[in-house]
């Protein structure tokens, strides 16, 4: 019988199958600081062992600094967060890249960096984007902290079977529309529970002419649509992407590994629950001006009147985002001003981002309204690798702050955060209420959007720059 | 955790969608090592009109009286009722801990976001996915009716008031055509609800499903044995 993609791999990992519920083998489980201390505390406390210790990759992600790091973390309970951490990883065994290790980063910018994520995979992390590790073919989902410590103590999940979506989105993309902008007119499209219950297979010229980078912006965004699980099937471009990195297999297992890999499609005929057409060429920058990132629209458009919505609870969530955001209806996006802007996040600080970023830059200048631009690489590495091309001096030339590695203003929960009323540019994945600080206001843009903002001081099309 | 057989409560409406996990308890009080002490905090942003951070004292703080979790009215609920999509966002269980923590048992709603349903479950919280209409029904009846309680019974999967009082929603020839709901004037408002059969057997006993899964210790063993032969490059040192 055909198999879908997500068919295929659950297929592998199934343990035991009762009625409608699984118990699913776990190959990959990545852990850090703020939902991984109740797990490792009730392991602690049913005296259970670690199933799989070779199975983990921790780091610290969502509380570091991303200043000076010589230091101690500044914020008491952030720094007892990360030492648990510490602590967990040297009681239980467990590979662990240290806030100084050059190889820290964020949990899923650093999992694929190191070859850790594999196609056919089962990934889990306590956190909601690991959808992102579906770039890979790969089933890779977010899990609370009861979870974890289930995979802890039994290398298992208890699972139901998501439907199967697939979203096709054919045709050549603009000139400066990014994976950021499919996966945001998808969002606005289908609605932020469009995908719940569903594994979204992304699928399509659009989505096979994306790099890896692209990719996995794109899965991570699929929990951004109520989608737990997001993936791309697997091709050249994730074999070469793969191949030599320090975790990934080598010699005879590679060569095996690679003929399986390539595998790990949807069969030709197959059905999907779900099925929805995207036509890539027509795709224009997005920018997302309300509280959730359905509330999208193309740079080229104006804010939507709440009066003209026909369904009374969509009316009243456009009213209160629009008061949140102190933002009129009818205003064109082009006239949004900011006054900070964030590059970075498990959805944006990949080389390619950083890169495409600084390519807007160029030898301009921030404009004057812009009170902070901040520039968080995704990881160590991949901080290293820019500053070994330059692109740190185009930033911090033009204004910009380059940062060390982590969430960093996606969440706040370190220093890096909005103001009240502050209104914000960024390539992170939730423009929610306080997300990036109390009161604070979010965009949610692609990186060349994010840094022609920076530069402008308000949202331009990047596509009538030269 | 808690056995949940039945639950009789007090219901709050919040009538919003999209009710995210920020939203219900903001990043700053994640820093805590712990699973209890989020009650306080939960709403934070809409509850107290001044920027909370952990460890302040939240019985000094400026409160925000219009919000629903601050009216006298509705001190003490037991029942959180809301509109699409709720809990969407972060997979942080710090969410229903703080729901749990501030005295939530039921959650209702049309919709939920995937991870926060199954994380309510592994800590003695019932989401409940009810008919758009049935929650506006819902929504009327909690706001019309100060004190208004419904009885939630996990094992008959009935949710129920003692109201005596016809529907109030226009389209409630609809509500009335759904298949085992019982509403008319004289009777209460009785309503079925679906629930997966694993977790409802798990949130009935209150079982520890760590426990559950390691009774197929050997089969994990034997099916970890054969998955590294097939797929050896997985297996990893």
């Amino acid at each position: 019988m055909a198999s879908t993609l997500y068919e295929k791999i659950f297929k592998r990992h199934v343990v035991r199958e009762d009625n409608d519920t699984f118990l699913i083998y776990i190959d990959r489980h990545l852990i850090h600081e703020v939902t991984s201390p109740q797990a490792f505390e009730g392991i602690r406390l049913a005296n259970r062992e670690i199933w799989r210790t070779e199975s983990i990759l921790a780091v610290p992600d969502h509380n570091v600094p991303t200043t000076d790091r010589s230091i101690e973390i500044e914020d008491p309970v952030s720094k007892i967060q990360v030492e648990t951490l510490d602590k967990n990883c040297e009681e239980f065994n467990l590979l662990q890249f240290k806030m100084n290790d050059e190889r820290q980063g964020i949990v899923h910018v650093i999992g694929p960096e190191q070859g850790s994520t594999l196609p056919g995979m089962t990934i889990v992390c306590g956190d909601s984007h690991t959808s992102t590790h579906g770039a890979f073919g790969a089933i890779a989902m977010g899990i609370g902290t009861s979870d974890v410590e289930h995979v802890l103590a039994t290398q298992c999940l208890i699972v139901n079977k998501f439907k199967t979506m697939r979203i096709n989105v054919n045709g050549a993309l603009q000139n400066g529309v990014t994976a950021k902008d499919i996966a945001l007119t998808i969002i606005g499209k289908i609605g932020t529970a469009g995908g719940t219950g569903y594994a979204i297979e992304f699928s399509g010229t659009s989505i096979s002419s994306l790099s890896m980078e692209g990719r996995m912006t794109l899965c991570n965004m699929a929990i951004e649509a109520g989608s737990r699980v997001g993936l791309v099937a697997v091709d050249d471009k994730t074999i070469e992407y793969i191949k030599g990195k320090p975790l990934a297999p080598k010699g005879v297992l590679w060569e095996k590994a690679k003929k399986d890999w390539l595998n790990l499609v949807s069969d030709k005929d197959v059905i999907f629950d779900a099925e929805i057409e995207i036509e890539g060429s027509l795709i224009e920058p997005q920018v997302t001006w309300g509280t959730s990132p359905e509330m999208v629209s193309s740079i080229t458009s104006k804010i939507p009147n709440p009066d003209r919505c026909k369904d009374k609870t969509l009316s009243s969530s456009y009213q209160i985002a629009l008061k949140y955001m102190n933002l009129k209806p009818n205003t064109p996006i082009k006239e949004i001003s900011i006054d900070k802007v964030f590059i970075g996040s498990c959805t944006n600080s990949r080389i390619e981002d950083l890169r495409a970023a600084a390519g807007i830059v160029g030898s301009k200048k921030i404009a004057k309204n812009i009170k902070l631009a901040l520039v968080v690489p995704g990881s160590g590495l991949v901080k290293l690798q820019a500053e070994s091309e330059g692109l740190d001096k185009i930033f911090t030339k033009a204004g910009f702050e380059w940062r060390e590695p982590g969430c960093s203003m996606c969440l706040a929960m370190n220093a890096d955060k909005l103001g009240p009323g502050e209104r914000c540019a960024s390539t992170s994945n939730r423009n929610f209420e306080g997300r990036q600080g109390q009161g604070g206001r979010t965009h949610l843009v692609s990186p060349q959007m994010a840094a022609a903002a920076a530069i402008y001081g308000k949202f331009v099309d990047i596509r009538e720059l030269n | 955790m808690e056995p949940f057989n039945e639950h009789k409560g007090l219901v709050i409406p919040l009538d919003r969608a999209n009710i995210d996990t920020d939203a219900i308890i903001p990043k700053q009080f994640l820093k805590s090592i712990k699973k209890s002490g989020f009650g306080p905090n939960l709403f934070d942003e809409w509850r107290y009109l001044d920027h909370g951070e952990p460890g302040m004292d939240n019985s000094k703080r400026k409160i925000n009286p219009d919000f629903i979790l601050n009216l006298p009215r509705y001190k003490g609920g037991s029942i959180l009722v809301a509109r699409e999509n709720f809990g969407c966002g972060s997979s942080r269980e710090h969410a229903p801990w703080a729901l749990l923590d501030f005295g939530i048992k039921v959650i209702i709603a049309p919709s939920f976001a995937d991870i926060f349903y199954g994380n309510c479950f592994k800590n003695g919280i019932l989401p409940i996915a009810l008919n758009k209409i049935i929650v506006d029904e819902i929504f009327i009846r909690a706001e019309k009716n100060v004190g208004y309680q419904i009885t939630v019974n996990l094992k008959k999967q009935r949710i129920y008031d003692e109201l005596h009082e016809p529907l109030n929603v226009s389209d409630g020839d609809i509500l009335e055509g759904l298949p085992g709901v019982r509403i008319d004037p004289y009777k209460k408002f009785n309503v079925p609800f679906e629930i997966d059969s694993f977790k409802k057997s798990c949130l009935m006993e209150g079982l520890d499903d760590i426990g559950l899964t390691l009774k197929n210790k050997t089969d994990i063993q034997n099916f970890e044995k054969n998955y590294q032969e097939n797929f050896p490059w997985l297996k990893g040192e």
